[in-house]
């Protein structure tokens, strides 16, 4: 099976205004302009009306967790999960905790930029609201 | 029925580990033997079909065969292509496109020592999902973990549940001699086997294997000359479901939609089913596509696969007769051929006898493609003795 690497080249400009917001600690949610309704993931053409007007909504990146599981065969396990966002999407992320044990489905989180250096300087991830 | 073209191959290569070989070689082994399970030959062979599995697709693999062909067909539904391609190979047929349809499917991944469950892979990365999950690096186990998760949160279904489907695949493989695992296994000894993914257990995913395997489809009037058992389609259905721009749900799978259009078009409904191969790439997608099936009610499967209900003459549905990927074979990491092709044995009664189902005359085939907590496709079939 072929393996690729990964680069950013490779994926165009559809997701740069949400990667810049992000390296500036920023969340901002895609929202059709003709239609109104929020997506994710980010496209340039509304998956819901297929119309090209897509302007960008300042969110808080609360919501909580849909569903987690803690992936444990790797050197450094960690939490992955679905998240619902309170704006109603949900999105792939990990959620960032030093006590897995307490990640459950309900749990209230808020997002928290990631450093990246090898794809978009940085990316959304979870901490459970109340944790350090 | 007389028009309806008939499967009048199936063969499932006997190896598991094939580290001297190349896949294409594996692919044309399999339709070696499907050719020569329904007595015609490469030359009788006038539409093929390959998945993402065939190196240099179709193209260089009726190269490879030397095909003379007037119909191909490359859809690529992940595990669910073959099972698909069953029904496509009917559907060309049927209108005039060839008259004898090779599928097959081959690979050799645990060879090349492909970790697909546990590491990403990026297939394409082209793919425009690619850059918002890559920094989460979600494994296959990890995907259908989060499905489960989500199931014991909604249902109550447990790991014991879970676990009773590999009890039950470790059943059927003790009597299959290609069987990789052929010790019969507990619920305890699921439950005692390391957590991957909470709450997938190691024992809850399937083998990685080399290995393939390949059906042959033919014209009736050609079909009835062969004087094979008539196996035929009754009905079909194709479904896709992804994660609906932000609205996954993930207690149901495309299944819902494609048992759907199988079972109407077939004009029966699961009541009547007594053997279904269903993919079983995690333990939990047996219980899902089961549920969408109608096998049992939403949130029932839990309850629906313990106590050996899946044990073949033991319990009400005898389910992957030859083990399963769970315990058999699981070639090229998808699971579509070798479930076709055990339902293919059971409906001619060449099961082995201690998992044959008794008069076995309608079998439902279920697999799904890609990855069900973010994209996949199922694919269900209708099979009949006729």
């Amino acid at each position: 099976m072929e393996q690729r690497e990964v680069r950013m080249g490779d994926f165009g400009s559809e997701g740069a205004v949400f990667w810049q917001a992000a390296r500036a600690g920023r969340f901002i949610l895609p929202k059709c302009i003709d239609c109104g309704q929020v997506h994710w993931y980010p496209r340039a053409v509304c998956p819901f009306c297929l119309s090209s007007e897509i302007g960008w909504q300042e969110s808080r990146g609360l919501g909580h967790v849909y569903a987690s599981t803690f992936f444990r065969r790797t050197d450094a396990p960690y939490v992955i999960a679905y998240v619902e966002l309170d704006e109603g999407p949900r999105m792939l992320t990990t959620i960032v905790t030093g006590d897995v044990a307490s990640i459950s489905i309900g749990q209230r989180v808020q997002i928290h930029f990631a450093a990246d250096d090898t794809v978009n300087g940085a990316y959304p991830v979870f901490r459970p609201i109340g944790a350090s | 029925m007389n028009g309806v073209p008939q499967i009048v191959g199936a063969f499932e290569h006997p190896t598991r580990l094939a580290p001297d070989k190349t896949v294409a070689q594996l692919h044309a082994e399999a339709a070696r033997g499907a050719l020569a399970d329904a007595g015609l030959t490469k030359d009788d062979v006038d539409g093929y079909f390959c998945s993402g599995d065939a190196p240099g697709g179709a193209l260089s693999m009726a190269n490879y065969l030397n095909l003379r062909l007037r119909h191909c067909d490359t859809l690529d539904v992940g595990g669910s292509s073959a099972v698909a391609q069953v029904a496509q190979a009917c559907a060309a047929i049927q209108m005039g496109k060839c008259n004898v349809a090779l599928i097959t499917q081959a690979g050799r991944p645990k060879s090349l020592g492909v970790t697909t469950g546990t590491k990403k892979i990026v297939k394409d990365s082209l793919a425009p999902d690619v850059i918002w999950e890559l920094p989460y690096a979600v494994p296959n186990v990890a995907n259908y973990a989060l499905v489960a998760a989500r199931h014991f949160y909604e249902f109550g279904t447990t790991s014991e549940q879970l676990a009773w489907v590999r009890v039950a695949a470790s059943h059927h493989a003790q009597h299959n001699p290609n069987a990789v695992l052929r010790k019969l296994v507990t619920v305890d000894d699921v439950l005692q086997s390391p957590l991957i993914s909470d709450p997938l257990h190691r024992l809850d995913c399937c083998l990685i294997t080399d290995g393939g395997g390949a059906i042959v489809v033919a014209r009736n009037e050609i079909a009835v000359s062969l004087r094979r058992p008539a196996i035929r389609l009754r009905g079909a259905g194709l479904a896709l479901k992804h994660q609906e721009a932000g609205a996954i749900d993930l207690t149901y799978s495309a299944a819902a939609q494609s048992g759907r259009e199988a079972f109407s078009q077939a004009g029966i409904d699961a009541a009547d089913i007594r053997y279904a191969s269903i993919y079983d790439s995690f333990t939990i997608t047996v219980i899902i596509q089961l549920e969408d099936l109608g096998f049992c009610p939403k949130g029932k499967g839990g309850a629906f696969v313990a106590d050996g209900n899946l044990i073949a003459n033991v319990g009400r549905l005898a389910v992957n007769t030859d083990g399963g990927g769970l315990c058999n074979n699981h070639p090229a990491n998808r699971g579509g051929i070798t479930k076709v092709i055990e339902a293919v044995r059971q409906l001619r009664q060449e099961a082995v006898p201690a998992v044959q189902v008794k008069n076995c005359e309608l079998a439902c085939v279920q697999a799904t493609g890609g990855h069900m907590a973010t994209r996949h496709a199922s694919a269900t079939l209708i099979l009949e003795r006729t």
